[in-house]
């Protein structure tokens, strides 16, 4: 298994307060990685190191090979033209339509043509099931909806990794169950890597390859969805059951 | 325990430091990506219209309404002294010079600079911006380019109108309370302001452009703390484009006039 990108030895504080702390991470090609935790325990940060949003403190986030942390401003936006990010609540421009807002990366970035765009965000509206959606605004669709237009997004420019942050909460379980087929399915299409930050247990167990569980600032346990669901750790099969019990403190 | 008062002072200072450092980068990498003409045309036009053009009846209201109280105010004494003719220059040399450029600066800066920190903070919370950056896209390019070249164009145009509505408001008002006819009044300004008045005061304009725009896109963008955070950049934003207007204005007047008595 390669490994495609690397958070090596993080560490991440904001004045005294340690978001990270020595977390090492792998990220699999060709795999979807779900990254499990409490809320507020620091996993949408990881996926903010992981496009080079957020800079560590101390320690190395390895991407493709290149390091992160040494990149020029000016490499690290070209290093985040190939990474697709769907933002927890999509994060649309509402002043856009559904067609603009997904057109963006391509107009702005690869100066294309109308004519070369057009199909391409017809394709990724269609693999996302909103064709015809194109003169919406934002406001005017669906919680799942917008999230699906941020997926949409995100993959346009065919990027070689995606993450999504929390791509199912708030949302009920057939929605759940959508957009979790949605991810499953545009990784395959696009024979991609991805990475989930979630702590919706429906939805982790239906399309995690690997599963790293984040507790108080580190990566405490890592590995495929069978070795989590058959760790020892406390911590680990409390956080799995979805159990008040435990040694996680409420 | 109170804080201490050394370190309270040092904490503000350093505030205020970093707040003007922010501004100054902004407006740095704006007039760097400006003078590459890194511009989105389309969307300058329309902060065109959304700042300049959906301004111009505020702007044009209170111009009327200071032109005409200038008149109340001068036209009265003035005929009592026997000065009736210098009326009109007295009107236009404010409104040229002080009031035109000023009031409108003001006007805007409560309307679209308000606006303007407004949309950038409510972006900043709906996290829009970091969507942005996630994209490999400049906000400063995307959102703060478009403002400031829009309104670098249109508060001069602005300016004019808030000049000319009020000297035709000060005119207006003369005739009605001092009886001063409208000739005697076009030939005092005629003979007492000259262009360079008027160049001089839309000057002051770029000037004001650069702080609402600045101002509000630095506010917008650093909100924090939610909706209550949008408040108090919006807030913030007017609050501190008027000083800063009312200071450059004071600064740019004792430049470029310091040593005029005006007049032709």
């Amino acid at each position: 298994m390669a490994v495609i990108a690397r958070l090596d030895d993080v560490t991440l504080s904001y004045a005294e307060r340690v978001v990270l702390q020595n977390l090492t991470l792998d990220v699999v090609e060709g795999a979807i990685t779900c990254i499990v935790g409490l809320s507020g325990a620091g996993k949408s940060t990881i996926l903010r190191l992981l496009n080079g949003l957020r800079k560590p403190s101390v320690g190395r986030v390895l991407v493709k090979g290149q390091d992160l942390t040494q990149l020029t401003e000016r490499e690290l936006v070209n290093l985040r033209r190939s990474i697709g990010f769907s933002f927890q609540f999509a994060a649309l421009f509402d002043s856009l339509t559904v067609y603009d807002n997904v057109a963006l990366p391509l107009r702005e970035n690869m100066h294309l043509s109308d004519d070369e765009i057009r199909p391409r965000v017809h394709e990724a509206l269609e693999t996302v099931g909103l064709a015809g959606t194109d003169d919406k605004y934002p406001a005017e669709l669906s919680g799942g909806m917008v999230k699906r237009v941020g997926f949409a997004r995100a993959i346009i420019t065919n990027p070689e990794i995606v993450l999504y942050d929390e791509p199912t909460t708030g949302s009920d379980p057939i929605i759940t169950h959508l957009l979790t087929d949605t991810i499953m399915h545009l990784r395959k299409k696009m024979n991609g890597t991805a990475v989930v930050v979630s702590h919706d247990l429906q939805s982790i167990f239906m399309m995690a390859d690997y599963v790293a569980m984040l507790f108080e600032g580190a990566i405490i346990a890592q590995g495929t969805l069978a070795e989590m669901r058959s760790s020892i750790n406390p911590i680990v099969q409390q956080f799995l059951q979805g159990s008040e019990v435990g040694p996680i403190p409420i | 325990m109170a804080a201490n008062p050394l370190e309270s002072v040092g904490r503000e200072t350093t505030d205020l430091l970093e707040y003007v450092g922010g501004v100054a980068l902004l407006g740095g990498e704006s007039a760097r990506l400006i003078a590459r003409l890194r511009i989105r045309v389309a969307e300058t036009f329309n902060q065109a219209y959304l700042l300049g053009v959906q301004s111009w009846s505020i702007v044009l209201l209170t111009s009327l309404f200071t032109g005409m109280v200038i008149s109340l105010e001068s036209a009265v004494q003035a005929v009592h002294y026997g000065f009736g003719s210098l009326v009109g220059s007295a009107v236009a040399f404010g409104s040229f010079r002080e009031l035109g450029p000023m009031l409108s600066a003001v006007v805007v800066a409560g309307r679209a600079g308000a606006a303007i920190a407004a949309e950038l903070g409510s972006m900043v919370i709906t996290e829009q911006i970091e969507a942005l950056e996630a994209l490999g896209l400049s906000p400063v390019r995307m959102l703060v380019v478009p403002r400031l070249v829009a309104m670098l164009l249109m508060l001069p145009v602005l300016t004019i109108m808030a000049d000319i509505v009020s000297i035709l408001g000060g005119a207006w008002l003369a005739s009605q309370v001092a009886h001063i006819d409208y000739d005697t009044f076009f030939t005092s300004i005629r003979q007492g302001v000259t262009l360079s008045d008027m160049l001089l005061g839309l000057l002051k304009t770029f000037a004001f452009a650069i702080i609402i725009v600045l101002i509000g896109s630095y506010q917008g963008l650093r909100t924090r703390l939610g909706a209550a955070g949008v408040g108090i950049s919006t807030t913030g934003s007017v609050v501190i484009s008027i000083i800063l207007i009312f200071i450059t204005n004071f600064l740019l007047s004792y430049i470029l006039f310091g040593g005029s008595v005006g007049g032709g």
